[in-house]
């Protein structure tokens, strides 16, 4: 049977014609539309309230009860989800150990859950006929429908989000590193300060905020768990889904700070992650 | 004077290894990729823990499983110069070079002293403020053994150190390389596939193959390197 022959012709590839063009004007149109899509919402919020209106909204103790509850409970939340997230993400990314993969999936799984289920779960576990709850209560600890409900609700749903970035961000960190400061005397509890806390930092602040957010845009679970009562478990979604029943002018209000927040919380992990990617 | 007896089941072969390297001796590893050169030297940094077997330096055991002994890699006052130099990318060089001092609390007048003594010697004081991240290859190299011998290790590993410069620098650093180890008077291990840095750097070559060590002399040491390596022309000042 005769060798077939390949040979390259040297002719260039051809013209890609106007099919090309019209490919890119499709894309184009849908890149457009779903911007739009996501914009035109968010944008509304703004263009439905004027600025007087928003200010004079910021002074309803329901909205400024709200606010200080969100920031107390978010800020608090943050704080627990990176005390006790850490180990578990520097554990998980730098050891194997029996059952690993049942562990990684418990802490992942509130991110899958639908937060009304988280609720409900919480109200199963910790609420007054719960099956811890139950125990706490015959000591007279009652904790569902309480401000420690929320931020239980909150550290439920926003600990995966901090937990699976705190991993990577250890994984990121050479074993080299360790190993190097272990060789020049330095303890686990040393190296793990000064050479893979430093280098895991950006991302682990950026976790954190992650986290931070969505506990700030907490609502199923929270209202399951913790009820809906202004100054002590109304958080901002909260008192949005109330203003609804009654005054728009207030969960519009609201609805433009969260906005706000959430633009800085990008900005913020947007800086973060140039800041990583410059040291890499 | 180092004593290594020990075994270790890898995931494609044992490692069965009996090896005694003298003070201020310089033992050659050779071996193909994956015959577990540098899984040895973690071995005897503590890094990897032997399934059983003894290591000894100075008579002190490092490891013992017959007496229980497993010393963490920080008691065991090893300096390690890794491929990769595993500088901390963060912190700038004389940091880098200062690290092992403060793990051991010195103050930081004597630390000073030290940290500055070793980088003149090594040439690198005028970048003692950049970041260990954004020096050359060749700086990095220095730098991993500066940081190496400042702590006045008892025992020197250092996996393919010269792997990572291009030929031009390789040829420089070989010889400072072997002045500056033979300055500590420890017994050192040196990782290399290079024929030239076995025969200018080490004292002695030792093959390491289907897990078990093996001397080899000049002829073999070609032969391993089957002529594709390098040649030992003009560069055997170091072999006896």
């Amino acid at each position: 049977m005769a060798a077939r022959e390949y040979k390259y012709t040297g002719q260039p590839a051809p013209n890609p014609g106007r099919w090309h063009w019209i490919l890119k004007a499709g894309l184009a149109m849908i890149i457009c539309l779903t911007l739009m899509f996501i914009a035109l919402p968010v944008a509304s919020l703004f263009l439905k309230s004027p600025l007087d209106a928003t200010l004079r909204s910021l002074g309803d103790p329901m909205v400024k009860d709200a606010l200080r509850l969100s920031m107390m409970t978010s800020a608090l939340t943050t704080m627990m989800v990176v005390i006790m997230g850490t180990p578990i993400a520097y554990i998980s990314a730098r050891y194997h150990y029996p059952g690993k993969g049942v562990v990684d999936a418990i802490t992942h799984l509130p991110v899958i859950m639908p937060p009304a289920v988280a609720g409900i779960a919480l109200l199963m576990a910790f609420g007054r006929m719960g099956v811890l709850g139950q125990y706490l209560n015959t000591f007279g600890i009652s904790i569902a429908f309480t401000t420690l409900a929320v931020i239980m609700a909150q550290v439920f749903v926003s600990s995966p989000f901090y937990i699976r970035q705190a991993k990577t961000s250890f994984e990121d960190v050479d074993l080299a590193l360790e190993n190097a400061a272990r060789t020049l005397g330095a303890s686990r509890l040393y190296t793990f300060i000064y050479v893979i806390l430093p280098l895991a930092m950006n991302g682990m602040i950026s976790g954190a905020i992650t986290a931070f957010a969505r506990s700030l845009g907490e609502f199923g679970a929270t209202i399951m768990f913790a009820g809906n009562f202004q100054g002590r478990t109304q958080t901002m979604p909260l008192a949005i889904y109330t203003a609804m029943q009654g005054d728009l002018g207030v969960a519009l209000c609201i609805s433009q700070i969260l906005v706000v927040i959430s633009f800085l919380i990008i900005a913020l992990v947007g800086i973060l992650a140039r800041r990583m990617c410059s040291r890499c | 004077m180092l004593e290594i007896d020990v075994s270790k089941r890898l995931r494609d072969l044992d490692l069965d290894v009996k090896l005694s390297v003298s003070r201020g001796e310089i033992l050659m590893l050779v071996g193909d990729n994956g015959s577990g050169k540098t899984t040895l030297l973690n071995l005897v940094a503590g890094l990897v823990t032997p399934d059983q077997g003894r290591i000894l330096l100075d008579g002190r055991a490092l490891y013992d499983s017959f007496a229980g002994v497993n010393l963490s890699p920080e008691a065991r006052n090893v300096g390690y110069v890794f491929q990769s130099y595993a500088l901390f990318p963060h912190m700038s060089v004389y940091d880098n070079v200062a690290f092992g001092l403060r793990t051991r609390k010195l103050s930081e007048e004597r630390i000073d002293l030290l940290v500055r003594d070793h980088l003149q010697e090594a040439g690198l004081w005028e970048i003692r403020r950049a970041k260990a991240a954004k020096i050359s290859g060749g700086q990095k190299q220095r730098v991993a053994l500066a940081r190496a011998l400042i702590i006045g290790p008892s025992l020197l590993l250092l996996d393919e150190p010269l792997s990572a410069l291009d030929i031009r620098k390789q040829a420089v650093m070989r010889r400072e390389l072997r002045e500056r180890i033979q300055s500590c008077n420890v017994p050192s291990i040196i990782v290399s596939h290079d024929l030239r840095d076995m025969a200018s750097i080490g004292d002695r070559v030792c093959l390491l193959e289907d897990g078990r060590i093996t001397p080899i002399g000049r002829a073999e040491m070609e032969e391993w390197a089957g002529g594709s390596r390098g040649s030992i022309d003009g560069s055997g000042e170091g072999m006896s």
